[in-house]
This record gives C-alpha cells, sequence and structure tokens, in this order.
C-alpha cells in the first residue's frame, strides 16, 4: 500500500517537477511569473493527443512533436507578450501573461470543444508489473523515465553547453551579463523554448496517465506546479525538481488517507506552511538587500 | 421614498441596469486592491477569497439573524479585516513573489473549505434571500462605491496613506523613517479585504445565490487586472478600469464565442501599449487646474 502511494506520488510528482522547471527558470531569468505556462502544458497534450490519434504515431514521437511545437509557441509568446514590457512594471508583463493564459484556453475551447478527450488505447500499452505488494503500470515506469530523462538532459544543458553558461550568467545579474557580450535576448528565447519544451512533454505524459485533455487542464496544473517551484525555492533548478516530487507525493497521500475533496488545498496548504517557516523556499538562497 | 426610489430604478432597463450594478460592485473590490497592490506594493493574488468570505458571511448573516442590510454589511466588513489580519500577521513579512504565491495559496484553501463546509450546503451553493433595506438594491450598490471612492481618495492623501506610499517606494527606506512597516502593511490588508467583503455581501445579495467555485483564481486576476489596467494607485483609474473591464464581457457580448478570447487578446494588447495602465502616471489635480485655466504648481521632486 505504501509502496504502491510512492510510486504514484512520484509519477505525479515528476509531471509537476516538469512544469515547475518553466517556471523556475523564467523566473530566474527575468523575474515573471509566466502565468501561460499552465496553458502551454495544455496545448502539449493536445498536440500530443493529435499526433496520436490522426497519425497514428507512437507516445515518443508524440511527445517529441508536442516539444517541438511548444518550443516555437513559447518563443512566440514571449516575443508578442512580455518582450515589450520587460522595462515597465513587473505588474504589467504579469497581467499580459494572463492575457495570453485567457487568450490560449478559450482558444483551445473554440477549437477542441468543452468536454474532455481521451487517448486512443492504443496509444502507450499498459501492463501491470508485480513489485512487492505494489502493482507499477508500465505508464507510470514510462512517466517517471521520461521525466528523469529530461530533467538529466536539462542539467546538462544548464550546467555543461555555452548557453547553458550563458543562462546562468543572466539570471545571476541581467546588466552585467549583456555588458559581456551575451545576447541576452537570445538567451531569454532559449529558455522560453526549453521551459515550454518541458511542460508540453509534461501535458502529454499526463494526458496519457488519466486519459483526459480538456481545454482548462492548464490553470490547476499550473497553479499546483507554481507552488512546487515556489516551494522548492524559485529560480533554482534542483529545487523545482525536489517541489514537484515533493507536492506530487503529498498529494496522493492526502487522497489516499482520505481528504480527497480536499485534494487541491493539500499542495497549496503545505506550500503556506513551508513559506512560513522558510520564507524563501527550501533551496532558495537568502538574499539580503542592501540599500 | 422607497416608491420614489423605486421607480427611479424601473426608468433604467433591466439589463443595462445589471451591468451598472456589476460595474459598480467590480469598483468597490477594486478599490480595495487597489489599496493593498497600488497603495502599498504588495502584490495579492487572493482578493476573491477575501469577497467570498464577505459573500457567505453576509448571506448566513441576512439568514440567520435578518438584521437590517448596513448592520449586516459592516459586520461582514469587520469580520473579513479580521481574518485578512490573522492571515496577513504571518505571510506579510513575505515579500514579492512568495507573497503573491501565498496569497494565491490561501485563496485555494478558502474556496476548497468552502465547497466542504456543510452549513453553507458545500459545493451547492447557497440561496440568497432579498437583503433587509427599503432602498433598492441598485441604488444601495452605488452609495457604497461613493463612499469607497471617498474612504480610498481620503485614506490616500492622510498620513496612514503617505506611510503606506513610503512603504511601497522602499520598504527599506520606510523603516529607516521610523514606519512601522509590519503595521502598516496589516492595516492596509484589513482595510482592503474590508472592502473586498462588503463587495462580496453586495455581490451575494444582488446575485441572490453565491457557489464557492465562482471565487476561484480567476475571479482574483479578474480584480487585479483592472486595478492594473487602470493605473496602479490611481482612484479615478481603478474606477475607470473596473468599469472597462466588469462591462466588456456584455459589450463583447455579441461576438458569442470569441468573447473570452477576445479578452484575453485585449489584455495583452493593452499592457503592451500602455504598460502603467490606462490612467498611470496622469496627474488629475494638474489636469484640472489646467482645464480652469491656472497653471498647476511646480513640478516638484520625482
Amino acid at each position: 500500500m505504501f509502496l504502491q502511494q510512492l510510486v504514484n506520488g512520484v509519477a505525479l510528482g515528476s509531471v509537476y517537477a516538469l512544469i515547475a522547471l518553466g517556471y523556475t527558470m523564467v523566473y530566474g531569468i527575468i523575474t515573471l511569473i509566466n502565468f501561460a505556462h499552465g496553458e502551454i502544458f495544455m496545448v502539449g497534450a493536445f498536440i500530443g493527443l493529435l499526433l496520436v490519434s490522426y497519425f497514428k504515431v507512437n507516445v515518443f514521437v508524440a511527445i517529441l512533436g508536442a516539444m517541438i511545437f511548444c518550443m516555437i509557441m513559447g518563443v512566440v509568446i514571449e516575443l508578442v507578450a512580455y518582450r515589450a514590457l520587460r522595462k515597465s512594471s513587473r505588474l504589467s508583463a504579469l497581467i499580459s501573461a494572463i492575457g495570453v493564459s485567457i487568450f490560449l484556453s478559450s482558444l483551445a475551447l473554440m477549437v477542441f470543444g468543452a468536454d474532455a478527450k481521451g487517448f486512443p488505447d492504443t496509444a502507450f500499452p499498459v501492463q501491470q508489473i508485480k513489485v512487492g505488494s505494489a502493482d507499477i503500470s508500465t505508464l507510470q515506469i514510462l512517466i517517471i523515465g521520461v521525466a528523469a530523462v529530461l530533467m538529466m538532459a536539462l542539467e546538462f544543458i544548464v550546467q555543461k553547453t555555452k548557453i547553458g553558461k550563458a543562462m546562468r550568467a543572466t539570471s545571476e545579474d541581467y546588466n552585467t551579463a549583456a555588458l559581456m557580450g551575451i545576447n541576452v535576448n537570445r538567451v531569454i528565447s532559449f529558455t522560453f523554448a526549453l521551459g515550454s519544451a518541458l511542460a508540453a512533454a509534461g501535458g502529454v505524459l499526463v494526458g496519457v496517465l488519466f486519459n483526459a485533455v480538456s481545454f482548462n487542464m492548464g490553470l490547476m496544473a499550473g497553479l499546483k506546479a507554481f507552488a512546487a517551484a515556489v516551494l522548492g525555492g524559485i529560480g533554482s533548478i534542483p529545487g523545482a525538481m525536489l517541489g514537484g516530487l515533493l507536492l506530487g507525493v503529498s498529494e496522493v497521500f492526502g487522497v489516499a488517507i482520505g481528504y480527497s475533496s480536499y485534494r487541491d488545498a493539500i499542495a497549496f496548504t503545505i506550500l503556506v506552511l513551508v513559506l512560513l517557516v522558510k520564507p524563501t523556499g527550501l533551496l532558495g538562497q537568502k538574499i539580503t538587500k542592501k540599500v | 421614498m422607497a416608491d420614489f426610489l423605486n421607480s427611479m430604478v424601473a426608468l433604467v432597463d433591466p439589463y443595462t441596469m445589471q451591468i451598472l450594478v456589476n460595474v459598480g460592485i467590480a469598483i468597490v473590490l477594486a478599490l480595495g486592491l487597489n489599496v493593498i497592490v497600488g497603495l502599498t506594493g504588495q502584490l495579492s493574488l487572493g482578493h476573491a477569497a477575501f469577497m467570498s468570505i464577505g459573500a457567505f458571511t453576509s448571506a448566513m448573516i441576512t439568514i440567520k439573524t435578518g438584521l437590517p442590510f448596513s448592520i449586516n454589511l459592516m459586520l461582514t466588513g469587520v469580520v473579513t479585516a479580521i481574518v485578512a489580519a490573522m492571515i496577513g500577521f504571518p505571510i506579510l513579512r513575505l515579500t514579492g513573489d512568495y507573497l503573491a504565491i501565498c496569497t494565491l495559496g490561501f485563496a485555494e484553501i478558502v474556496k476548497v473549505f468552502f465547497l466542504n463546509f456543510e452549513p453553507t450546503n458545500k459545493a451547492l451553493g447557497l440561496t440568497v434571500p432579498t437583503a433587509k433595506t427599503v432602498v433598492p438594491m441598485p441604488i444601495y450598490v452605488w452609495l457604497i462605491v461613493i463612499l469607497s471612492v471617498i474612504l480610498v481618495t481620503f485614506v490616500q492623501s492622510s498620513r496612514f496613506g503617505r506611510a503606506l506610499k513610503a512603504i511601497r517606494e522602499d520598504e527599506i527606506a520606510a523603516e529607516a523613517m521610523g514606519i512601522n512597516t509590519a503595521r502598516y502593511k496589516i492595516q492596509a490588508f484589513a482595510l482592503g479585504s474590508f472592502m473586498a467583503g462588503v463587495g462580496g455581501g453586495l455581490y451575494a445579495h444582488f446575485l441572490s445565490y453565491i457557489n464557492p467555485s465562482d471565487f476561484g483564481f480567476l475571479k482574483s486576476v479578474d480584480i487585479l487586472a483592472m486595478v492594473v489596467l487602470g493605473g496602479l494607485g490611481s482612484v479615478p483609474g481603478t474606477v475607470i478600469g473596473s468599469s472597462v473591464l466588469a462591462s466588456a464581457p456584455e459589450f463583447l457580448r455579441f461576438m458569442s464565442q470569441y468573447r473570452m478570447l477576445v479578452y484575453g487578446a485585449l489584455l495583452v494588447f493593452l499592457m503592451v501599449f500602455r504598460p502603467n495602465g490606462l490612467l498611470g502616471g496622469v496627474n488629475f489635480t494638474d489636469l484640472l487646474l489646467r482645464a480652469i485655466g491656472r497653471k498647476p504648481a511646480g513640478k516638484g521632486i520625482k
């Protein structure tokens, strides 16, 4: 029972972590809470669904297709809705992000309709594997596996490549990075592309896991992933992974011990409690403000 | 008297009247949030939670006690302000986006609480009896709007308001000037929530049906968009911003299914072209002085 719930929780948590990474990277670089991120996750799920049902591709190709589509979308959104606002008040950019979010979810409502769509059964053959007392489905292994591979790839890009170095420099100090000859605009576009691709992968995985894709799935998932990013310490990449896993596991356990009608409050209660004790999140660095 | 007021309301067709009342309630809510976000500079993403606390409190007061509506609204406002102060005490220590996410989290918790709260019918929602007042609802709402505008304008130029603006501009400098930032932030939070509670009470009695799901994240965002669109910290701006956004869905109704699509695009468009809001940075005293042909006073220190 415990092992079973733990696996369920880790599977859900790794999806939260995938979405949270996008929030945290964008925040780390331009201190914007990108509220449209949840909707990118939703669009990713729909693209995956379209690829699987109309082009009969397998799940991996669908994930890849959704990632590429959302990469482009993320870059375009940044260009249209955020770039002009980079120098103005952060609240203006926030409202702009909320505008994009409303736009995307109503677009999805118009194009795909209000009812949830399911993946065809042939999308991914599900088998149960018995490990001790737990029934682990191949689907859960897929989710945890894909999430782990993507996170390792991200860690590699951020730590070992040149553009990753530029990203770290930009998040350290935007202006100094620009002075050092880093093309800041390109770094920001790249960050949006990376974050959106991860969210898209998360979208397809959630779509397959719950077998439901709907126009409003982005809102709650986005809010919880944002909570996960803040819980881990916003701006910190390992923090987002830790926060996502923690929220996923605690949500599944909360439901398992009988608080299912409080499901959506569990994540936020943990968040509020952690912030009260550690005001900058679990792995966030405390920055002393100097006058 | 009551007959006279009723006949006045009857002059306007019900559809227009409904839009007017919605705009009025939006103004009360947005002015409250303006005190927290615009004046004090504390980003709150949970204003709808205080509105829902106000709505349910006010509805329960009418159902259980049947007190006159004015007393009911006062009590509702006070209850909401007390809850806000209790919440604000621990979370206002947080700064910037950590505070924003905390208010968001709190709002979600409040929503889930009401969805599971037996006395208010859980997820079924609550049917609210008519308000105990002889003044017709639309006029009542607009009286409150006028009171709120006067209150916030007064607060803005008071000693209290100047302290809040100091906190907004630079918290550390304000603290160094001897302003008790923690106390002022909690008071501003309580004042804004008081108005949210009153707005919620009006909303409940005007619609006569409330459901916890009506007060979700999107409602908070709606109110925040009104404040930012109008221009942070500006009372006339907030009034215009809420009038535009509260009536926009009605004016966009002819586009039926494209309505929310256009609304979202409109938000992005307005922000990109007016990043400081419609009236942000516009000085009304200067405009007024120019209009009556007098030169405004010197520029002052920016």
